[in-house]
């Protein structure tokens, strides 16, 4: 027997997956979490869009899924690449103290 | 075969202009001398007057009433139904005009040869001095009133480029700016009489103005006609130098002597007696405008004569008399004598280019002084100059058989007897001719006859040497063998006034009263007009003898006054008021000064402190103020965290994101 799931529960637990990711992104100060927490936003999305896919039968939600994964691991690579970039030359992660366009 | 006449000076003048530009002008180049670009100048102005000679000699070939030769160059402008063509013409009138200014011209470029010869910018003169033949070429060749307003302004340029030639010094350059802006007045009126035609007959061809005129001239008005006469007018008075704006002429002298011979007074200022004459078929539908055109020049040539009379500057003696001559000059176009005016140019070209150019060959060889007071006796000295002024001096005054009396008398019988003249014009014209004989023999005895006036002997001529360090070693050779370092002119500057001697004496032939060559010649263009029915023939010998003798008395008085200057400073003291009043050009200058000068810099320092400054300046510079107070207060939003911008980003998304959910819904 299979046990189903139901939609609004699924959505609603991805819901706030992006949400703790986002409020993530706005206030934590190591550029690390916020990196992480930009995966989990995404992870969130890719649950969202199978859900829906499931739901109305359509396989383009989860072609869209393969899609931000691959995309989500170019960007976490640039991303760290970035962050080492940044720590070889400010010796910090903090994002308080990385301020360069300021003015 | 026409364009080759303004051709070959423009030629002239790019050779010159391109090869002082590149290679004298720039620092470290060397000028060249007076000797090469003169050469350049003088030929290509000479190969217009062969080329003028040869159409003159068509022209004179071809059947009387068709004496006319057209070449359309090309389509200048189309603006809606105006279209101008650029085409010059030669006509009898026109091909006068070219004979004059390239025959002339040529004398007056190879007399240039020797002037400038001690100039740092010989190169720089003769490309200026050709250009200007290029457009007072245009002037008198152009088929339409544009063209000739294309040369009309371009003779104005060059005039003032040549009196500030030597523009280091400032009072000679502001001749040149006053001599321009006095012309920019009487060029409104000549634009704004030439849109008056355009807009009354539809054309600013000659022929086709003249067709016009003729076939609907009873349904124009004569006011129209007096409008346009007018306002034409008022640009000859600036280019002309009438009565108000002949203000600029005399300060014109301060250009180099040559240039006031050939523009100053043989060519330039006389195209508003051509203009005047080309469209004499307009004058002469109004009666008024006429009268002013008389009235006007009868003034000014007395005026002028009378200033003329106390000035010390020779230069300037000469200046007045053009300004006078060229009086006499609208006197007769004013009485419908165009013929007689256009003769008295012709003459007047030649007799007082000679006087300029021998004040010239008298200022070189008393090296740059133009003070008649400081000169005497140089008939020893320059007997040559002496000989060619004495020809002229003759032929201003009126003594026959040199040309002046030939061409004078004719106004002066016209302002009589013509059907528009009167006895007052008359009078003003013969007191002039007394007056002119009066300061011309002045001027003459002054310069040439008594004790010299200047420092004699070996010192003097050291002090000359040395004030003329500039000079080369020529400039050291010549002058010993005479009195001082006063020298005669070099022979490059001689013979060209000894032509012009020989024109001076003989130029009147062409017009002799009845038997007129020159009246025959213009007919097609210039009509005969009619004399005063009620004036008995006769008169005209009463006239002519009146006049010949004020000339003799006028000469007279001048010789036994200014043969003994005691007597003449007697004199002078006696008439105190009088003579400080001429001294000061009647105060003309000043009165100008006083009611339209400072009334207008005031205007200006108004616009420019108040209004432009304070006002035009302040709110651009608010513009820019504006933004940078906006950008400092903006400022504040970059601050550089990350976390923040994405803050806005998320807030922008919720914002766009309601606004398509439930905004459009």
């Amino acid at each position: 027997m299979i046990s189903t799931v139901e939609p609004w529960l699924v959505l609603s637990f991805s819901a706030v997956i992006f949400c703790i990711g986002l409020v993530g992104v706005l206030i934590r100060r190591n550029i690390l979490v916020v990196l992480m927490c930009i995966e989990l936003m995404l992870n969130a999305v890719n649950l969202t869009f199978v859900t829906f896919s499931k739901l109305q039968g359509d396989m383009g939600g989860q072609m869209s899924v393969f899609f931000i994964i691959t995309v989500a691991a170019a960007e976490s690579a640039v991303g760290l690449g970035l962050v080492i970039a940044l720590f070889r030359t400010l010796r910090t992660v903090d994002t308080d103290e990385i301020r360069l366009l300021k003015e | 075969m026409i364009a080759l006449i303004p051709l070959f000076p423009l030629v002239g003048f790019l050779i010159n202009g391109l090869w002082y530009a590149a290679a004298q002008a720039p620092e470290g180049k060397k000028a060249a001398g007076s000797a090469v670009p003169g050469a350049i100048a003088s030929l290509s102005i000479f190969a217009s007057f062969v080329v003028s000679l040869v159409l003159f000699l068509q022209l004179k070939a071809m059947p009387e009433e068709g004496r006319v030769i057209e070449q359309a160059l090309f389509s200048w402008m189309q603006v809606g139904e105006l279209s101008v063509d650029l085409s010059l013409r030669v006509d009898v009138l026109s091909s006068l005009f070219t004979l004059v200014i390239t025959g002339i011209g040529t004398l007056i470029h190879i007399y240039s040869i020797g002037y400038m010869s001690h100039d740092a910018t010989p190169g720089k003169f003769f490309a200026y001095l050709n250009l200007f033949c290029f457009a007072m070429l245009m002037l008198v060749l152009g088929s339409s009133l544009p063209i000739l307003f294309l040369g009309w302004e371009g003779v104005g340029l060059c005039s003032y480029l040549l009196i500030g030639y030597w523009y280091d010094d400032e009072e000679k350059a502001k001749a040149g700016k006053k001599a321009f802006i006095v012309n920019r007045v009487g060029d409104l009126g000549f634009l704004l009489g030439m849109f008056l035609i355009y807009s009354t007959f539809k054309t600013v061809d000659f022929a086709g103005l003249k067709g016009a005129v003729s076939a609907m001239g009873a349904g124009v008005p004569e006011t129209t006609f007096t409008a346009i006469a007018l306002l034409l007018f008022v640009g000859c008075m600036g280019k002309s130098a009438q009565i108000p704006l002949y203000v600029w002429l005399p300060d014109a002298m301060a250009g180099p002597t040559p240039v006031s011979a050939l523009i100053h007074a043989a060519t330039m200022v006389t195209s508003g007696i051509y203009m005047v004459s080309r469209l004499n078929f307009i004058y002469s539908a109004s009666h008024t405008a006429m009268q002013v055109v008389a009235i006007v020049g009868a003034l000014t040539a007395f005026f002028a004569a009378t200033i003329a009379f106390v000035q010390r500057d020779i230069k300037k003696v000469l200046a007045y008399s053009t300004v006078s001559q060229l009086g006499y000059m609208f006197l007769a176009c004013g009485v419908g004598a165009y013929g007689a005016g256009v003769f008295h140019v012709i003459t007047h070209a030649f007799f007082k280019a000679l006087l300029f150019l021998g004040a010239g060959s008298v200022i070189h060889g008393m090296h740059e002084e133009q003070d008649i007071f400081k000169m005497g006796g140089l008939k020893k000295h320059m007997p040559k100059t002496w000989f060619v002024f004495f020809i002229a001096w003759l032929a201003i005054c009126g003594i026959p058989p040199f040309s002046g009396f030939f061409s004078k008398d004719e106004i002066l019988w016209m302002a009589f007897a013509s059907e528009h003249g009167s006895p007052v014009l008359w009078i003003l014209g013969a007191m002039t001719a007394v007056m002119t004989a009066f300061y011309m023999t002045r001027l003459f005895r002054l310069t040439f006859y008594g004790e010299p006036r200047f420092e004699t002997g070996r010192k003097s001529h050291g002090h000359a040497a040395h004030s003329h360090g500039h000079g080369d070693k020529k400039h050291d050779d010549h002058g010993h063998g005479g009195g001082g370092g006063v020298h005669e002119s070099p022979a490059v500057m001689v013979v060209p006034l000894q032509v012009l001697a020989v024109l001076s004496a003989i130029g009147g032939l062409m017009g002799i009263p009845h038997y007129s060559w020159l009246e025959h010649w213009l007919l097609p263009v210039i009509p005969h007009h009619e004399l005063n029915p009620s004036i008995n023939p006769a008169a005209e010998w009463v006239l002519m003898g009146v006049s010949v003798a004020g000339a003799a008395f006028g000469i007279w008085i001048a010789t036994r006054t200014y043969s003994n200057l005691k007597q003449a400073d007697e004199l002078k003291s006696k008439w105190a008021g009088v003579h400080k009043l001429l001294e000061n050009k009647w105060y003309v200058d000043e009165v100008y000064e006083l009611l339209l000068i400072r009334p207008i810099q005031a205007f200006s320092e108004i616009l420019w402190k108040i209004l432009d400054v304070k006002i035009i300046d302040q709110v651009v510079l608010g513009f820019g103020r504006v933004s940078a107070w906006t950008g400092q207060q903006l400022r504040v939003t970059q601050t550089g965290s990350t976390q923040a911008y994405a803050f806005v980003l998320l807030v922008g998304v919720v914002i766009t994101l309601g606004y398509i959910l439930y905004g459009l819904a």
